[in-house]
């Protein structure tokens, strides 16, 4: 089964994340870690008329998590914000081809889009903190 | 007399758990080495603690009954075998509370709020695990201390030339130590640790919760004044911490916690507490689990903690070796075994932990990966994170084979 986790696609994104390092002027930018094991991640948005315009990760930690990072930045980069806003984790399994992971794992592929959902509040909350209420996503608890 | 070798093959008759098939489908036995986190139960202690629910169930200390004298009298005998276990002077400096942590934070609360003063400094190491940093930081946030941190070298020994200068400068009023670190396995010099604390007048806590289940821990030879250990590190269940006061200590703490059992009389007002150790001890007690730990002790004492010692020596030996002969590793801790436990640190080449740990597992090996609860040590060794195995008792060489295989297996997955 680790030879099904830890796939061609998985490493690769690993030893060469995508979209990795910081925006000179992001619209926002969101910190946050899983406590378990520490994999830590930070997202940098700039968005334009809705669409997120450019975006970058920092991060370090497990393989999974990482890649899954390096691998959202690729799946959401000049994406509506509305496409964000109704991302699941089932999508981000499926995207990074991990759906049977276990619970302990599950983390490590979901915290890049936790993080991002993050920024999404963040950035509505910044523009009108009335709707930013909208973008509390239910999926993201795991 | 010169004492035989554990028989390896024997004791792991007496853990059910070893027994378990784990992995995809069962297909794996169970190699157990995370036992730095918690160790296995024998049957003698999983029955000791049926048979209390199942034959003598009482609460302790009030009841007249027979079940009730029955229970408390296995409770305070546990008490009597813990202070001959660790050589105190008396079962009265033996407090039972729910885990290490919870020791730690009865004395940062009771003998902490009453001494520690604004300005004063609280002597730590970088090698503490969160247990014994976090209720200093709360003790110094309200009385303004201050927390110093000995450093640890590359070898991964603590810096005593650090605790010269610190006892020399500062107005120390604790030195607070761990006497195994949980991820290096250093083992402190303790002895040389509470004497020059004392030439200073400086009391010594030691958190022991990696040490007691491993070595001979002695505290009169150590002479430290608070000690504090989890019965579930040492084949005890889950839910038993001990601590360890020095009597003239102990005797002027305030309570930690109010209530039922560790009181002598309350009223509207005012409330006489109860005698040393009872005060402490506010509220029904786990007293199934302290009936537990009681037959742990028994056969940790019937093995011999020599030979608990001995074994681990050789095991950790063996296991060292093995490792270093896996390319891009990365050991941490010191190598001479005489100064560590049987706890390995390590990485390998870019595989995160976390990773390593789930290949692990598949291979039906369970290891630790993370922080350990040790990010001072963490941020110090420059790592997020480290994979760690530690032994007991009932691990074996093939184990250690089985576990070096699978280290291997890693590395062909990450293709390196």
């Amino acid at each position: 089964m680790s030879d099904d986790i830890y796939r061609e696609i998985i490493l690769d994104h690993y030893r060469n994340p995508r979209n990795k390092g910081r925006l000179t002027d992001p619209d926002v930018t969101i910190h946050d870690s899983n406590p378990l094991c520490g994999d830590e991640i930070d997202m940098h948005l700039k968005v334009e008329e809705d669409r997120i315009k450019d975006i970058k990760f920092e991060g370090r930690g497990c393989a999974i998590s990482q890649a899954s990072a390096s691998m959202l930045t690729e799946m959401v980069s000049n994406k509506p914000l509305s496409m964000v806003k109704n991302l699941s984790k089932e999508d981000i399994l499926e995207n990074i081809g991990l759906t049977n992971l276990g619970p302990a794992r599950i983390k490590c592929a979901l915290l890049s889009l936790k993080v991002l959902k993050m920024s999404m509040v963040k950035y509505y909350a910044d523009k009108d903190p009335k709707s930013a209420g909208d973008f509390h996503d239910e999926s993201v608890k795991y | 007399m010169q004492k035989t070798a554990l028989s390896v093959d024997e004791i792991r008759q007496d853990f059910p758990i070893l027994k378990r098939k784990v992995g995809v489908g069962g297909s794996k036995t169970l190699v157990y080495l995370d036992n730095a986190a918690t160790t296995q139960k024998p049957y003698v202690v999983i029955n000791a603690m049926n048979e209390y629910y199942s034959s003598y169930n009482a609460n302790i200390h009030r009841a007249v009954h027979q079940l009730g004298e029955e229970a408390t009298a296995a409770y305070e005998q546990t008490r009597e075998k813990v202070a001959k276990f660790i050589n105190a002077r008396s079962a009265d400096e033996i407090i039972f509370t729910r885990n290490a942590t919870e020791a730690i934070n009865l004395v940062a609360y009771s003998w902490g709020r009453k001494n520690i003063k604004r300005a004063d400094t609280i002597v730590l190491t970088e090698m503490e695990h969160h247990s014994n940093i976090v209720p200093w930081q709360i003790l110094s946030q309200e009385k303004k201390s201050r927390i110093c941190y000995l450093g640890v070298d590359d070898q991964g020994y603590l810096k005593m030339t650090d605790y010269e200068r610190v006892l020399k400068k500062e107005p120390v009023r604790l030195v607070s130590v761990s006497e195994m670190s949980n991820v290096l396995g250093t083992i402190l010099p303790l002895k040389e640790i509470i004497t020059r604390a004392h030439e200073n007048n400086v009391p010594v806590f030691v958190d022991a919760a990696q040490s007691v289940p491993h070595l001979q821990v002695d505290v009169q030879k150590t002479d430290c004044d608070f000690l504090a250990f989890s019965a579930h590190k040492m084949l005890g269940p889950t839910g038993v911490g001990i601590l360890y006061v020095k009597k003239e200590i102990l005797k002027e703490m305030p309570p930690f916690i109010g209530g039922g059992d560790m009181i002598k009389e309350v009223h509207q007002q005012n409330t006489i507490y109860n005698d040393l150790p009872y005060r402490f001890e506010g509220g029904t007690q786990n007293i199934a689990g302290v009936i537990g730990f009681s037959a742990a002790l028994d056969y940790l004492a019937a093995i011999g903690m020599d030979r608990v010692r001995n074994h681990e020596l050789e095991i950790t030996r063996y296991a060292l070796s093995a490792l270093s002969d896996i390319k891009d590793i990365t050991i941490y801790g010191p190598k001479n075994l005489r100064d560590r436990g049987g706890v390995i640190s390590f990485n390998i080449a870019d595989i995160h932990p976390h990773d390593l740990a789930t290949i692990m597992n598949e291979h039906g090996i369970a290891i630790r990966s993370g922080h350990h609860c040790a990010q001072v040590l963490m941020e110090r060794l420059d790592v997020a994170a480290t994979s760690r195995a530690s032994f007991y008792i009932y691990n074996t060489r093939e184990e250690v084979d089985l576990f070096a295989n699978a280290l291997l297996d890693a590395r062909r997955i990450f293709r390196i």
